[in-house]
């Protein structure tokens, strides 16, 4: 299978009074049509701005993005207009993300009014089946968005990423703000639309057994950097990375029987202002040692298992 | 008040509505809860099921109007908590029992001092000097974690983290006997998660607080607490032992919910999610509040609300399905 996305060497940096914000730090990675990439990390590890940048919302600091073969590093006027048509993003919070003064129908329509050539009588056909699409019921078509619950919401936000049929999602943590029994009307959604579009995900979330379900391939990210990728369930049967295992231990799971020893890190995660040169995970790491001072690169451990720790050999 | 002198809380058929000029709010609809010493109680639900609203009628902070206790007692130490006058409230609220609340990033005042703030709930139910309490303030700081020299920061200067365990250095500040916690960790990674639900913990085992712990991951729950509550439509729909109702779902809505989460271990392409939504609140349905998301809904599931059963020695199931089908 193709590459539909193909990142390299990937930088974006913010100026802050103090130095500079390192928010995504040299990361590359390839990614099929037809499949979803899951990026976890926690809060302030850069994965949103990861997501933003590769689709151009944010203008990178440096690196290539390629796009279905072509290069669209830093694209001009004509080729960010046709960019926003194949690359879609599903934010965070339904409650924020749609405009509180558009009905249904006018928050669907309007991808397809500044994009698509279509009459408008074709647009109002169209926005109808999106409607169906998503699973809206047409009798809220002219509702607005505060007579909606959480659930319905994502779905218009889904239908508006969905208007003019992208190749790509960025996927922002699209069920965070949703209860768990919403959460999985979405998911599978999601999952539907993927088998009958085609369509491929980057999928960011912090929640780790949402990305372990929706995954092909998983990347951990820590302060900016990629440190760890690997598909999906070799990733959860045998991490490398001594905080993606830490990760991993962290998330408490719904069962009396399965209590698995947990690594507790000391502190949080720290500033990605001005980094030093190396492990950026040290200060937290059990295992840090003084070769980790030194830069670390990216190692493929396993086919398709790439770790970014000097030490993950002996760690076993 | 207490029919037991093991239960700190007894919470009986306790109503809480919100009133607003068009419609009325049922979110506690008879609710009865028993609190154990030293035991931690996990309250279950999705958003608008009323776990907020029970903690904050034990507390007496409900803002009123919209919202009134319509009925219930809360017995607390020989008193009902809905009956005492507001100036014994006062000694109770934040000195026996203290509340943890969800958003650490707002439950802060940004303009003080994170020590003084601790120090002013010390003050305020103990009559010790300024420096006794700057140093039980200290002591707290240390327990939760942080070192006592950052008694003169402020919230800004604080991680998210960091700034849970003031709040729950606070809470405790006073030796509670009953601590109410709203969803302490919702807001937080689950690293950071990992290290305050471990913290609690330790510190629940030294200080020998009863928790009221309220949250909708299912994972905390089964992490942290000896009797769970799960709450639907401001109903407890089954009440028991952790053990024992993780071991036996019994309630239709308990058993969706598990399904809907996604496994770790699963090979499953689909979710199972519940179909629907919650009812409005407004408008109840006269029967079961779940029969219409229900898979196994009868017609008498629709007409009439069903009794409580005790389907094993303190497990109890809202569902006149409970017992039957097994």
């Amino acid at each position: 299978m193709a590459a539909l996305l193909e990142v390299k060497g990937l930088k974006k940096y913010f100026k802050s009074g103090a130095g500079q914000l390192h928010a995504v730090d040299d990361i590359s990675f390839t990614l099929d049509e037809g499949k979803t990439l899951g990026v976890v990390g926690e809060s302030g590890c850069g994965k949103t701005t990861l997501g933003r940048t590769v689709m151009h919302l944010l203008q990178p600091t440096a690196g290539e993005i390629h796009f279905a073969g072509r290069d669209i590093s830093s694209p001009n006027k004509q080729e960010l207009h046709k960019i926003r048509e194949d690359m879609q993003i599903i934010f965070q919070d339904p409650f924020s993300s749609l405009n509180p003064r558009m009905s249904v129908s006018a928050a669907i329509m309007e991808p397809l009014l500044l994009h698509s050539k279509l009459k408008k009588a074709d647009i109002r056909v169209e926005t109808r089946k999106l409607m169906d699409t998503v699973g809206i019921a047409r009798r809220f078509e002219n509702a607005y968005p505060h007579e909606l619950d959480g659930g319905r919401r994502q779905r218009i936000g889904i239908a508006r990423a969905l208007a003019l049929k992208p190749k790509f999602i960025v996927c922002d943590e699209p069920v965070s703000a949703l209860d768990v029994s919403i959460q999985a009307q979405i998911i599978n959604l999601m999952l539907d639309l993927q088998e009958e579009w085609g369509l491929t995900y980057m999928f960011v979330t912090h929640d780790l057994s949402v990305v372990k379900y929706i995954s092909d391939d998983i990347m951990v990210m820590y302060l900016g950097q990629m440190v760890e990728k690997a598909p999906s369930d070799e990733m959860f049967e045998k991490p490398l990375h001594p905080y993606t295992k830490a990760l991993l231990s962290a998330i408490p799971t719904p069962s009396l029987d399965d209590k698995k020893e947990r690594i507790i890190m000391q502190g949080e995660i720290t500033s990605p202002i001005n980094p030093k040169p190396g492990c950026r995970f040290m200060a937290r790491c059990q295992y840090a040692s003084k070769k980790c001072e030194q830069p670390q690169t990216l190692e493929e451990a396993a086919p398709g298992h790439f770790v970014s720790c000097c030490r993950y050999g002996e760690l076993g | 008040m207490l029919e037991n002198t093991d239960n700190i809380l007894e919470i009986k058929d306790l109503v809480v509505e919100y009133r607003t000029d068009d419609a009325v709010i049922h979110a506690v609809n008879g609710v009865n809860l028993t609190v154990k010493k030293g035991e931690t109680i996990g309250l279950v639900g999705e958003t608008g099921a009323g776990k907020t609203t029970i903690a904050r009628s034990i507390l007496r902070i409900l803002q009123t109007p919209p919202a009134k206790v319509c009925g219930g007692q809360i017995g607390f130490q020989g008193q009902d908590l809905l009956a005492i006058s507001e100036r014994e409230m006062r000694k109770i609220r934040g000195n026996k029992i203290a509340m943890i609340f969800q958003d650490p990033m707002t439950a802060l005042n940004p303009i003080e001092k994170v020590g003084a703030q601790i120090a002013e709930a010390i003050k305020q139910h103990n009559s010790i000097t300024q420096s006794e309490a700057e140093h039980r303030t200290g002591d707290m700081l240390e327990l939760v974690g942080i070192p006592r020299e950052r008694y003169n920061e402020y919230p800004h200067q604080f991680s998210g983290g960091m700034k849970q365990r003031v709040v729950i250095a606070m809470a405790l500040a006073c030796n509670p006997e009953l601590l109410l916690a709203d969803e302490p960790t919702t807001a937080l990674d689950v690293t950071i998660q990992a290290q305050v639900l471990e913290m609690m913990q330790e510190l629940k085992q030294k200080l020998g607080t009863s928790v009221i712990l309220i949250t909708h991951d299912l994972g905390v729950v089964a992490d942290s607490c000896d009797t769970v509550a799960v709450i639907y439509a401001g109903e407890i729909v089954e009440y028991g032992t952790a053990d024992h109702i993780f071991r036996h779902l019994t309630h239709p809505y308990t058993i969706g919910l598990f399904n809907s989460l996604p496994k770790l271990n699963s090979t499953e392409r689909r979710l199972k999610p519940i179909k629907g939504l919650m009812p409005d609140p407004t408008n109840l349905p006269a029967g079961c509040t779940f029969c219409e998301r229900c898979p196994d809904a009868t017609e008498r599931c629709v007409a009439q609300s069903p009794e409580v059963v005790e389907v094993a020695p303190g497990h109890l199931v809202k569902c006149f399905l409970a017992g039957v089908k097994e």
